[in-house]
């Protein structure tokens, strides 16, 4: 009895200084590992994404297209039609995440970005989705109520601007185009990539604010 | 639940823990390899939120996150030859490994 007793208490002790990881990141642990000895992925590649979409890739993509759109009438167009294409002739890697499509808010209509089913996102050029984007009340209500939805998000919406909600797939993803705000006349791509944000790409921000706003 | 973004707010980290990351990243990596389609991972990780929501999970990141790893579990057994034996095995090597490695080492599989 002594002997499990002390083989006991010895275990015990082990496990309380093992800081053991959390039961997900386990799981993780074990998929990985597994993945990577039978060689259907390699472990340089799983690391190299988390350090990308960790440090490096955001919505400063997104935003640098949106501001060539607005200087530049044949690229808006080129987007609008074929938005995989034109975002070749910028040096975005990892975009191998299905069809995109540019969709641009006029003065009558405004467009918002959903995936109803799980969290599909064009990440290689907005980065991560934020947390609300991946929540089961905005991928219920975005569709259902998208007006309420869109004042809480601070966006007073005129009647005369008609809402269209766009419901992602793993095949087909969204770029909202935001309207360029007034007072930004003679800027160059680099200021105005810095006033469009994310949420303006996702369609849950609406009005950009341009010089003396 | 929704609120305009904060231009002021000091930036917030992409992700709440690192096994987050890795397992989005695994999908990812999965998906691009041809392992699992894009059309049947978006599928199988609708259904786990669907199914995380059913049950009355809380509605946020860990809820979703698990989901992700569900998913990425279900498709490894059934896209690739990864079994559910393979998964219980592994997962008990690691474990083994934490136990058996002082503090501040590398934790290995293998000792």
């Amino acid at each position: 009895m002594a002997t499990f007793d002390s083989e006991n208490a010895a275990r015990l002790h082990r496990e309380l200084h093992s800081h053991l990881p959390s039961d997900p990141a386990l799981r993780v642990k074990t998929l990985e590992s597994l993945a990577v000895e039978r060689g259907l992925v390699a472990s340089e590649t799983v690391d190299a994404w988390v350090e990308a979409y960790s440090e490096h890739i955001g919505p400063k993509r997104g935003a640098q297209v949106v501001a060539r759109a607005w200087l530049d009438p044949a690229f808006r167009k080129r987007l609008l039609e074929n938005a995989n294409e034109a975002l070749k002739e910028f040096d975005y890697q990892g975009s191998a995440t299905g069809h995109l499509q540019a969709v641009e808010n006029t003065d009558v209509q405004h467009n918002m970005v959903v995936c109803t089913l799980c969290s599909c996102y064009p990440f290689s050029i907005l980065g991560m989705s934020p947390s609300w984007y991946k929540s089961a009340e905005y991928r219920a209500r975005a569709v259902r109520e998208p007006r309420q939805v869109l004042a809480e998000f601070g966006v007073e919406l005129p009647d005369q601007v008609a809402v269209r909600v766009w419901d992602s797939t793993a095949e087909l993803r969204y770029l909202v185009i935001p309207q360029r705000p007034a007072g930004t006349e003679g800027w160059d791509r680099d200021q105005l990539a810095a006033i469009v944000t994310r949420n303006s790409m996702i369609g849950t921000d609406r009005d950009l604010k341009g010089e003396g706003a | 639940m929704f609120q305009p973004d904060d231009p002021l707010a000091p930036p917030q980290p992409v992700f709440d823990e690192p096994w987050q990351a890795q397992a989005l990243a695994l999908a990812d990596s999965m998906v691009k390899a041809g392992h699992f389609s894009a059309h049947d991972w978006a599928q199988t990780l609708g259904a786990a939120l669907r199914e995380a929501e059913g049950r009355g999970a809380p509605d946020t990141l860990e809820t979703y996150y698990l989901a992700v790893v569900e998913a990425l579990e279900a498709l490894s057994q059934s896209q690739t030859d990864i079994t559910q034996d393979d998964l219980s095995a592994r997962r008990a090597a690691w474990e083994e490994a934490y136990h058996r490695t002082p503090h501040g080492q590398p934790v290995l599989l293998k000792p």
